[in-house]
């Protein structure tokens, strides 16, 4: 007896968007719960007196010296990327493939940019990890982050490729990319303001 | 006109031999059961490990088995053995096999990540073991092995986030047309909510454990170095997180109840509510563990308006969720109670099972009054163990219940019901003993040298006896279910003539799970389809 081939499958309800929904969720933990341990270190620091800010907790030591430019480049440049992945969006719904590829691409650039402002902070700080728990503390959260944001970088690069690849009736996915940089320009704002302004 | 084929084949069966399919399958039934499979090795392993460390207790100057520097890793390995190689397997290995089929669904959501996060909590698991045997682990004495211990549990904590994610995602996206959240199985339900309490705790765990690892590794400035490990990741293994971790056994109960007894669950949308409880109280408990009760004794009146302001949080933390579970079981009792249900080891093994949880979530209230100094005791050791079985007791039976699904034949209800009743009988030595010793005063973590008075070699030894019971009512039920895989007998496709998807097709279901598209009407999908054809009507 020949046995028919099973019916299509029901569309799943945007599986991809769901999917990068939930992955953000834990990502927002992840750097929740990293900034929630450092804010408990620094609240459990000594207070000590500042020739500039009167005093202060003794958590960052005196010698060292945050790039605030760097990292505030680097806030302005996720926002820049979240404006990108939302141009991608825009431009996909109206299958405009000219401009979908475009905006994918300057959003690639500028997460590059992005994540060369963070190895600019690194090489510029000159600290080791091995120096004090602020520094090993400060490696983990910066570079969890940084494993975020390359996370990002692949994610962009895979939407290229399906959506210039042909697919291009994936909006979905190019939807679902454009949230995942949302959530990644959110998560650093917690660790810009934590980290880099607060200290 | 061009045409892309985006339905992938999830099982590369057709030319690679038996274990190359099963090393490279994404096929959820597969998946899942490679979780179980893993999960009953993992439970052995740990309860093996149990009984060392509970024999050494009874006398540990004559029989001085582990040396007094390895007790930690032991205990360690022991926790992480039950609640990551066991729990947390044989409920994510459940969930993947039948949360799809139930939905009535193709698929699982994202496979191949569901698939990767096996291999990876495996990998994971694997390395955090071996780390320990090596004199890693938590005190280890060996740096490099300690910092492969934090590493392992890593990518043991990312393995198990993926294949929550991939959970969460399929009842979120896959289910079958008309199908609501709340005419989804109460299995599916649960697991939803105990994925997502997996996934925002996971990643918090993982966050504290890369802080750990690279200051262990670089710095050793803030956290402790390898004592450390314990005090900042500890809380993994012990309450209330191994409660959050057995959410998705709840689901099985409300499962499993109305189907053997042949009828509806009572009140359905109550028990959604009983597990959403469970779950969003637990999880808020798991970020307050600090909140404790200072009872003062005598002067328990005083300054009544303070008491009652730490009381409030208290009971919203700790009681609410034991409300939820006493709801389960009310409900459960309920169903029962309107049906004449025959007595059978998924029952059994499931109803076993939440008396068990339910005894461990009560008596951690108690051991939270600070007035009963039971906090640092073996008192804990007594909330976390029926916890623990009383989960493993639940997956049992839902093994037993969904096995002949999965492998097409039937696990032996003669023989299985008295392993429920052993299970029932370790929970009784493991925990009440746990209970006495903690409230005079056992201190946890320690092999001898108790100050206490009493028969301690006797509640010691008890707990060593309840270990080596539940040892071998899993090595039974191992064997039970080898057997039943190999030689059971030949299962129908809808063994316990039940009411939702995954009996509506074949026992094993094809690849594909379902040959065409259903509709869902009811909560009860099955018994309106068989209620349709008796009566003559199409659906």
């Amino acid at each position: 007896m020949l046995a028919l081939p099973p019916a299509s499958q029901p569309v799943p309800r945007r599986q991809v968007f769901v999917g990068t929904a939930v992955a953000g969720a834990a990502g927002l933990m992840l750097v929740g719960g990293m900034m929630a341990t450092w804010l408990q270190f620094r609240a459990d620091a000594p207070v000590r007196e500042s020739a500039k800010r009167g005093f202060i907790k003794d958590w960052m030591p005196e010698r060292i010296i945050v790039p605030e430019v760097a990292a505030n480049i680097m806030l302005l440049g996720l926002l820049v990327v979240c404006v990108m992945a939302q141009w991608a969006v825009y431009s996909a719904k109206r299958n405009d493939r000219t401009h979908t590829g475009l905006a994918l691409g300057v959003t690639a650039l500028m997460a590059l940019a992005v994540i060369n402002a963070q190895i600019f902070i690194w090489t510029q700080m000159g600290v080791g990890a091995r120096d004090g728990a602020f520094h090993s503390m400060f490696y983990a959260s910066t570079g969890a982050m940084t494993a975020l944001l390359l996370s990002g970088l692949v994610f962009t690069a895979v939407a290229s490729f399906r959506y210039l690849g042909g697919r291009t009736k994936e909006v979905e996915l190019v939807s679902a990319h454009a949230l995942y940089w949302y959530f990644l320009a959110a998560a650093f704002c917690a660790v810009w303001f934590v980290i880099y302004v607060q200290k | 006109m061009t045409s892309i084929e985006t339905h992938l084949p999830t099982d590369v069966s057709a030319s690679n031999s038996a274990i190359a399919t099963w090393l490279t399958s994404a096929d959820h039934k597969k998946v899942g059961r490679l979780f179980i499979g893993s999960g009953l090795v993992g439970l052995v392993a740990g309860l093996v490990l149990a009984i060392v460390v509970t024999f050494e207790r009874i006398n540990a100057d004559s029989y001085q088995i582990l040396s007094v520097d390895s007790v930690p890793q032991v205990l360690a390995a022991v926790r992480l053995l039950l609640t990551f190689g066991a729990v947390v397997p044989l409920l994510l290995g459940l969930s993947i096999a039948v949360v799809p089929l139930q939905l009535g669904a193709r698929s699982n959501a994202f496979p191949r990540l569901a698939a990767a996060g096996f291999w990876m909590w495996l990998t994971g698991l694997g390395i955090a073991v071996a780390s320990i045997i090596g004199n890693g682990g938590p005190n280890g004495g060996n740096s490099d092995l300690v910092d492969l211990y934090l590493a392992g549990s890593i990518v043991l904590g990312l393995g198990v986030l993926m294949a929550a994610t991939s959970i969460a995602v399929s009842v979120l996206t896959t289910r079958a047309p008309g199908m609501g959240i709340l005419r989804a199985p109460l299995f599916t339900w649960s697991s939803l909510v105990g994925s997502l309490a997996v996934i925002l705790t996971m990643p918090v765990l993982i966050g504290t454990t890369l802080y750990v690892y690279v200051d262990h590794r670089y710095a050793r400035a803030g956290f402790g170095g390898n004592i450390g490990v314990n005090q900042w990741v500890g809380w993994a293994l012990s309450q209330p997180f191994s409660f959050l971790l057995a959410i998705p056994a709840l689901g099985i109960v409300l499962d499993v109840v109305p189907t053997i007894a042949r009828t509806r669950l009572a009140q359905r949308s109550v028990a959604f509510g009983a597990i959403g409880v469970v779950c969003v109280f637990a999880l808020a408990v798991v970020t307050q563990t600090s909140i404790t009760l200072p009872w003062e004794g005598e002067k328990f009146f005083d300054n009544a308006g303070s008491k009652i302001a730490d009381l409030l949080p208290f009971l919203l933390l700790n009681v609410v969720p034991v409300l939820g579970l006493l709801g389960v079981l009310g409900l459960s009792l309920l169903t029962l109670k309107s049906a004449k249900p025959v007595i059978s080891a998924p029952l059994t093994f499931v109803l076993i099972g939440l008396l068990g949880i339910l005894l461990g979530a009560a008596a951690h209230i108690v051991g939270l009054v600070e007035d009963a100094g039971l906090i640092g005791s073996v008192y804990e050791a007594g909330v976390y163990v029926p916890i623990t079985f009383g989960a493993i007791a639940i997956a049992f039976g839902g093994i037993c219940f969904w096995g002949p699904k999965l492998w097409g034949r039937s696990i032996s209800d003669k023989a299985a019901t008295p392993l429920a009743l052993l299970t029932l009988l370790a929970i009784g030595l493991d925990s009440v003993p746990y209970f006495v010793a903690g409230f005079a005063d056992q201190p946890a973590g320690l092999m001898n040298g108790f100050s206490y008075s009493g028969p301690q070699d006797l509640w010691n030894a008890l707990t060593c006896a309840g270990f080596v019971v539940m040892l071998l009512a899993s090595i039974a039920f191992i064997g039970l279910a080898l057997k039943s895989f190999t030689s059971g007998a030949v299962a129908g496709n809808d063994p316990w003539d039940g009411s939702t998807l995954e009996w509506a097709t074949s026992s094993p279901p094809p690849e594909d799970n379902f040959a065409g598209v259903i509709v869902v009407n009811s909560a009860t999908p099955l018994t309106d389809s068989k209620s349709a054809s008796s009566t003559g009507k199409v659906a």
